[in-house]
């Protein structure tokens, strides 16, 4: 379980302040406005902001001093998940070693991994030699062997076409649901929070508005800066 | 589609009168050094080229020893007090005149300076002190520059995964910068294998010379065309080699850090990596900012405002708007033609890049023995001078407007077309007006290149024709090392105004 508590934080002229709860084994997607708050939301439960004041938990343990390696959380960011310079099986088991020396047995899990998102037939491709969407797929494999119980993405899918980026969603979603992960993704596209989010949180101005199951949030009436950040997708009639 | 097209008068007069320019600089000598064959490389050309190459590696090697750490301090330690003051303080050694410079380290480590007696500074140390001193803040900012590109999702990964300080550098950041260390390696060394002012004053004897400044004397103090031929052609072999070499390699054209939002990291936090970065910052300061304090301090007192110096300041200032203005005559036509069409996009370039590789110095051989033959030197040395400056700073020149005159011909070209404006009205109507900062800035450029100018002056000055540069040789050389002081401040007090000015404008683009 992921929770904020009373965690504010102040970015140039906007000041946040979150308080909420994520439920282990949970899929929340996060939506809003630009510029509302939803990265920074991310960046504080991965540690890479520090909270002014307030703290955050994670499984009943305060992380809010924790530098972020140390916390049990691991992101998938948009984009320059990888680096460049090394081939997609040496990216993957940078998440289990940083020296990459690695034994039998954690190769093995490399190699699983790999297997697992599809990219068995290109670990030693460079990425630059593979398409957007298999770049995505190996920070996937990474957080997959870094197996911890937190996972946080960041827009992971916002530069693939409508097809990838749903294959990716259900490979996240199923990886979540195998291991009991919780999940928490920054989306603009309220598909995606339909298709694998349990609950959808709302953010504005620096604040969770509501957060509730994905269904109920996208069908409520008493929230509207959501209608307006929705626009016409919300009424398919139109 | 039909494209507008520049009126060709001015381009083919501008590109004839460069290859004039340099074929009057490269026949002869080649004819000269062609005429003495292999028995003109006599064991002193072997014994200058050898000391050229050692003091410029060196020089190179140790500008990046201190360059390399000092710019990932910089990029580690994002936000401490006064980095952006040393950031500027960094590109106080590029911006001014090499002799200025060379005046405050002798201040400071001469024999009579602060530290005077840590360094023996007439000879090879003291030509690698300034030369480091030049080179560490060239190297440290390119490679910064690199360092800033690396993107924040990566310094976040390197965080989340752990990464300790030698995995962030072999990982992140060294596959960032090492072709930049290699480009800023090539530069530094191709700087000083052709830099003059600072082995003219600082080494000199026959020990301690570089091809450029052999050549100097060859042909100032011993009247020796054919050796001074023979030194130009292995400076010109040498100095092509090297270029080619830094074009294939592409890293040249490396910018400098905008000062834009740098991407946060999230390492060197710890106590030892703040002691480590404070640490290098200390030495870098230690190294450059006493020679200025010094030229500064010393100077404010030795102000001798005579005649001599102002005509000095006068004949400075004259020269210098000379040769900016000659500069952009010749590279304006040429530009309007290469953003338009490819061939003169190579031709243009192929010009820009051989002004920047032939060395002033083996250019001037060829221009002396072609002149000499026919007139004597005294009526031709302010041209010459003029000349070669403006030949000097064509590159900077092009790199200012090339892209300037891009952005006008798309925004105007189809507009002008069919209005019908073409050639002066045009330049008075469209581009002088938008594009005035650009071509205000060039000028600047150019100015303060020229004025900081002591090769030109030193090859074809005469006793009566002097620049600032060229009156801070004669006060050292003629004991009155405390009037070269006050001239070198005046000096650096006009370049650092113009060159003010010139990042105003730069940075209004």
């Amino acid at each position: 379980m992921i929770r904020l508590e009373d965690v504010r934080f102040r970015y140039e002229e906007m000041a946040m302040r979150f308080d909420a709860e994520f439920p282990t084994g949970s899929f929340t997607a996060v939506i809003g406005p630009s510029g509302g708050g939803k990265s920074t939301l991310l960046n504080l439960i991965a540690g890479f902001e520090a909270p002014e004041q307030g703290c955050v938990l994670i499984d009943g343990v305060d992380v809010t001093a924790l530098p972020p390696d140390r916390r049990p959380v691991s992101m998938i960011f948009q984009d320059n998940n990888v680096f460049a310079h090394l081939d997609l099986w040496q990216n993957v088991a940078l998440g289990i070693s940083p020296s990459l020396r690695l034994d039998a047995e954690r190769k093995a899990r490399v190699d699983a991994a790999l297997a697992e998102v599809g990219l068995g037939a290109l670990m030693h491709r460079k990425p630059g030699e593979v398409s957007g969407g298999e770049r995505q797929r190996v920070a996937v494999a990474r957080a997959l062997v870094r197996d911890r119980p937190v996972l946080l993405l960041d827009e992971p899918f916002a530069a693939l076409g409508p097809a990838l980026r749903r294959d990716m969603l259900d490979l996240v979603k199923a990886m979540q649901q195998a291991r009991g992960l919780t999940v928490v993704m920054v989306t603009h596209q309220p598909e995606d929070a339909q298709a694998a989010a349990s609950h959808t949180a709302y953010l504005e101005n620096g604040h969770i508005v509501a957060l509730r199951p994905t269904a109920e949030l996208f069908a409520a009436q008493d929230l509207p800066g959501l209608r307006d950040y929705l626009g016409d997708w919300s009424r398919p009639e139109l | 589609m039909i494209a507008y097209r520049p009126s060709r008068a001015p381009g083919y007069a501008a590109l004839a009168l460069l290859a004039l320019a340099l074929a009057a600089g490269f026949l002869p000598v080649l004819r000269m050094g062609l005429e003495q064959g292999i028995a003109g490389l006599d064991p002193y050309v072997f014994r200058v080229l050898r000391f050229t190459l050692l003091q410029a590696g060196l020089s190179t090697f140790l500008s990046l020893l201190l360059g390399l750490p000092l710019a990932r301090a910089l990029a580690r330690q994002s936000a401490f007090p006064g980095r952006a003051l040393l950031l500027r303080l960094l590109n106080l050694p590029l911006a001014l005149p090499a002799i200025v410079v060379i005046i405050g380290i002798i201040e400071v480590y001469g024999a009579r300076g602060w530290f005077g007696g840590i360094f023996d500074i007439y000879g090879l140390q003291g030509i690698l002190l300034a030369h480091v001193f030049f080179n560490v803040p060239l190297a440290a900012r390119l490679i910064l520059a690199d360092l800033e590109r690396i993107p924040a999702e990566s310094w976040k990964l390197a965080a989340q995964l752990g990464l300790r300080p030698l995995a962030i550098w072999r990982l992140v950041e060294w596959p960032a910068v090492k072709s930049g260390v290699a480009g800023a390696a090539l530069l530094i060394f191709l700087l000083c294998a052709s830099s003059f002012a600072v082995v003219l004053t600082l080494g000199g004897g026959p020990r301690a010379t570089t091809l450029e400044v052999a050549i100097y004397q060859s042909l100032r103090s011993d009247f020796d065309p054919q050796r001074a031929s023979m030194l130009a052609l292995v400076q010109l072999a040498l100095c092509a080699t090297l270029a080619l070499v830094a074009q294939a390699w592409g890293g040249l054209a490396a910018g400098w850090p905008a000062l834009r939002l740098q991407p946060k990291r999230y390492d060197g936090r710890s106590t030892t990596a703040r002691l480590l970065d404070g640490g290098i910052v200390l030495v870098a300061l230690l190294l450059l900012v006493p020679p200025l304090v010094a030229l500064i301090g010393a100077g404010l007192f030795h102000i001798n405002p005579s005649p001599l110096l102002l005509r000095a300041l006068l004949t400075s200032l004259g020269l210098g708007a000379a040769s900016a203005v000659l500069a952009f005559v010749v590279v304006w036509p040429l530009a309007a033609f290469a953003v338009r069409s490819g061939g003169w996009r190579k031709v243009t370039s192929i010009a820009v890049l051989a002004s920047w590789i032939v060395p002033p110095a083996a250019l001037a051989t060829g221009w002396f023995i072609s002149l000499i033959a026919h007139a004597g030197m005294t009526g031709l040395a302010a041209f010459l001078v003029i000349a070669m400056n403006a030949l000097m700073s064509l590159p900077f020149v092009a790199r200012v407007l090339m892209p300037a005159l891009a952005q006008s011909a798309e925004a105007h070209d189809r507009l002008c077309l069919s209005l019908g404006l073409a050639g002066w009205s045009r330049f008075r109507l469209v581009e002088l007006p938008v594009m005035k900062r650009a071509i205000g800035l060039s000028l600047v450029m150019a100015l303060i290149l020229s004025l900081g100018d002591l090769t030109a002056i030193s090859l074809f000055g005469t006793q009566d024709f002097v620049t600032l540069p060229a009156l801070i040789y004669r006060q050292m050389g003629s004991y009155r090392f405390d009037e070269a002081i006050g001239t070198a401040l005046v000096l650096s007090a006009l370049v650092l105004a113009f060159s003010t000015l010139a990042e105003r404008w730069s940075d209004q683009r």
